[in-house]
């Protein structure tokens, strides 16, 4: 199959996933913890790698994972304990951990061939060159693909198993402890699959355009429906757009493609945050106006 | 340790640009950053920094020179309209503010990246370094570069200095800002551009990514040792030259080190050892209070336990062992034990063979605990009017809390009662009816 097809299935994975944990973010107010996790990976992806000695991706989820956690874990600490109001505990933990991160990747440089430019922008185009190895059919379907694709249908189980924990915990958190359901559970939960999206993408499209993948097509959804599911199919639908589109933009311009999907994703918040029937700038103004006329 | 001597005396050319240079952006960065940090608007901050970078790109892409001034407009004009942006999401439409920062700080740094890579892919000589915005270059400073770094850190400082008492005002409460006439909006657009101003000459010493730190963490730091401002923004400005100055040693002791990582592990780690161990605020400190004060309740409560028991028998000069004081009211052994002991040393009781006396000094203090509890419950039967069978919740814990001076008001208030609502004698110790 062809180099591009794998760039964009590649794109459009990683935007699946992260989108459909996004509208979660998003509806919970948390979208900038998610921004947060996905800058404070980084320290425990390098130190898995300089664990495990490979870049294969288990150590690196399990790294992620608790880091992410970790992470969670710190912020609330601060904010609970040592009193600092929310936003700067945010503010204070992603960054050290990112220049930790950093710090490490300098110090052990000649150790691992992972360096601050694939964190920022990604290694996108690579992902078709490295294939399995493994003698049978699956030699054609480059690894990452896999493993991106292994990691979406564990989003979208998690989802489905837990709706009712996530649909109760974020809309009506009273309630669901009153039925016992833990919202401290699904919060972590929730967290963990955070982290490991985020870790699997991150060497595709780069740390920080993550959180893009998280947060806007998610945001674009929530303009346009008020019901939950149609929320998530909307969003991955926006998500697999961007990445088709910002493919082709990259193509002409010669650009970073994770940026240039970053730009689609923007220009299509755009069009909604302007023409989204219900909740758009445009129409509320000028329909509902001849409304109450 | 040549090396840090050399660093120190700033003997090289090029050191004393890169070191004052930084340090002048940390101190003036952290100044800004303090309004930023006090308007709880530390994430927007982090916003600006990453929206900075199309500016950027865009100001080289039309001048084709990596001239700082132009790249400066640039960064500026950017930051501002994400501000700008963020604000028109979370008011015109149904996306929260949390949301809207996110969305314009990957948007914009989606873009800036993407400007950037289509930059490198031009193959412009000039562009080179151009990346170095992503994590900051601090060496690359040079001489002409310092001198404007000082031009605009010294209208970021005059301003706020100028402006100082009308900042604190919109930062603390702006509806009375707004009511003693203040030009609250006016004012907030002014602390909003030297935020991006700050935010646009900081990223050439730590960079975008991790401006966020630079502009609030020395704040959040300072925040921990002091509730006065002007001492709050100079603190800050400490601490912020301080980790600049760490960050450009290590650089340069390390050229391959970056700068901007190591200045914002400085000012965390600064931020982390001011949370543990700040005296007033710190969370080490608050929590050895907390214990002393449950350990005095303990001691306190042992001592009534003594008190009632000799009540109970008319003689409170018997020696006690902890089973007898556990029958009275039951508390773990070793939290028994470890009370008595502080209680011997205290010079309160003493320990013979396994019991316990209370000495004279017990005696009194044992008095004075029962006596708070009762004439609390006195208090809170007579003038709370709460039943007798209600009152004794209230005054178990009142008790630990009473000072001397409230004790006495409590006493001439209730004018010295014999007894307490269940008919116990309240026990005055002689000398205490003054």
């Amino acid at each position: 199959m062809s180099y591009s097809f794998w760039i964009i299935l590649t794109g459009a994975l990683v935007a699946s996933s992260c989108a459909l944990l996004g509208c979660f973010l998003v509806l919970r107010k948390m979208s900038m913890i998610g921004d947060a996790i996905s800058h404070a990976v980084l320290p425990g992806i390098v130190i898995a790698f300089l664990i495990s000695g490979s870049r294969s991706s288990l150590p690196m989820l399990v790294g992620a994972a608790l880091v992410g956690v970790l992470t969670t874990f710190l912020i609330e600490f601060i904010s609970k304990k040592a009193r600092m109001q929310n936003d700067a505990a945010i503010g204070l933990v992603f960054t050290f951990l990112f220049a930790v991160g950093i710090i490490l990747l300098t110090v052990f440089a000649d150790k691992m061939d992972l360096d601050a430019d694939c964190v920022l922008h990604g290694e996108i185009l690579f992902v078709p060159l490295d294939l399995f190895t493994t003698g049978t059919f699956l030699d054609i379907v480059p690894r990452k693909i896999m493993i991106l694709f292994i990691v979406f249908i564990v989003v979208v189980v998690a989802l489905f198993i837990g709706y009712k924990g996530f649909l109760l915990t974020t809309f009506d958190p009273f309630y669901a402890v009153s039925i016992g359901i833990s919202s401290v559970l699904w919060h972590y939960v929730l967290m963990t699959l955070v982290s490991m999206v985020t870790v699997v993408s991150f060497e595709s499209v780069g740390a920080i355009l993550v959180v893009a993948f998280l947060v806007v097509p998610a945001a674009t959804a929530y303009l346009l429906t008020d019901n939950l599911k149609r929320m998530l199919v909307y969003s991955v639908l926006v998500g697999i757009l961007s990445s088709v589109l910002g493919y082709g933009l990259a193509k002409q311009l010669d650009s970073s493609i994770p940026g240039s999907m970053t730009a689609v994703l923007g220009i299509l918040f755009l069009l909604a945050f302007l023409l989204a029937p219900k909740y758009g700038l445009l129409p509320r103004k000028f329909v509902f106006k001849r409304d109450r006329l | 340790m040549k090396d840090f001597f050399d660093f120190l005396t700033l003997s090289d050319a090029n050191v004393r640009y890169v070191v004052l240079g930084v340090m002048l952006l940390g101190a003036s960065t952290a100044v800004v950053g303090t309004f930023t940090f006090l308007r709880k608007k530390s994430l927007v901050g982090d916003a600006v920094a990453h929206a900075v970078l199309p500016g950027i790109c865009l100001a080289f892409i039309f001048s084709q020179v990596k001239n700082p001034l132009v790249l400066l407009v640039g960064a500026f004009l950017s930051g501002w309209l994400s501000i700008l942006s963020i604000d028109f999401i979370s008011k015109r439409s149904r996306i929260k503010a949390d949301a809207a920062i996110a969305i314009v700080l990957t948007v914009f740094f989606g873009v800036g990246i993407m400007l950037l890579s289509y930059i490198q892919s031009t193959g412009n000589a000039a562009q080179s370094g151009i990346d170095h915005f992503l994590f900051g270059q601090a060496a690359a400073l040079v001489g002409q570069d310092v001198f404007m770094l000082a031009l605009v850190c010294s209208v970021l400082v005059l301003a706020v200095w100028l402006l100082f008492k009308e900042f604190t005002l919109v930062s603390f409460d702006a509806d009375y800002a707004q009511a003693i006439g203040l030009p609250v909006r006016a004012l907030e657009f002014i602390l909003s551009t030297l935020t991006v101003l700050a935010i646009a000459v900081g990223i050439q010493a730590v960079g975008v990514v991790l401006m966020a730190a630079m502009l609030i963490t020395p704040a959040a730091a300072a925040r921990y040792w002091t509730n006065k401002l002007s001492f709050l923004v100079m603190l800050a400005a400490l601490f912020g030259a301080g980790s600049a100055w760490f960050g450009s040693y290590i650089s340069y002791s390390a050229p391959k080190m970056p700068t901007g990582p190591w200045i914002i592990i400085a000012v965390t780690v600064i931020a982390f050892v001011s949370m543990t161990f700040a005296p007033e605020r710190g969370f080490y400190f608050k929590w050895l209070r907390k214990k002393r004060k449950a350990n005095t309740t303990m001691d306190e409560n042992i001592l009534k336990i003594f008190f009632h028991l000799g009540e109970n028998e008319k003689n409170g000069l018997v020696a006690r062992s902890i089973t007898q004081l556990q029958a009275r009211r039951y508390f773990d052994e070793s939290k028994m034990r470890a009370s008595l002991k502080r209680l011997c040393r205290a010079g309160k009781v003493t320990e013979n063979k396994n019991r316990w006396l209370l000495t004279e000094e017990g005696i009194n203090e044992s008095k004075r605990i029962a006596r708070l509890h009762r004439l609390w419950e006195m208090y809170m039967s007579k003038y709370l009017k709460i039943p007798a069978d209600h009152v004794h919740e209230g005054a178990e814990s009142l008790e630990h809390f009473f000072t001397p001076k409230l004790e006495a008001m409590l006493e001439e208030q209730l004018d010295y009662p014999e007894t307490d609502p269940h008919d116990k004698p309240i026990p005055y110790v002689k000398n205490n009816r003054s």
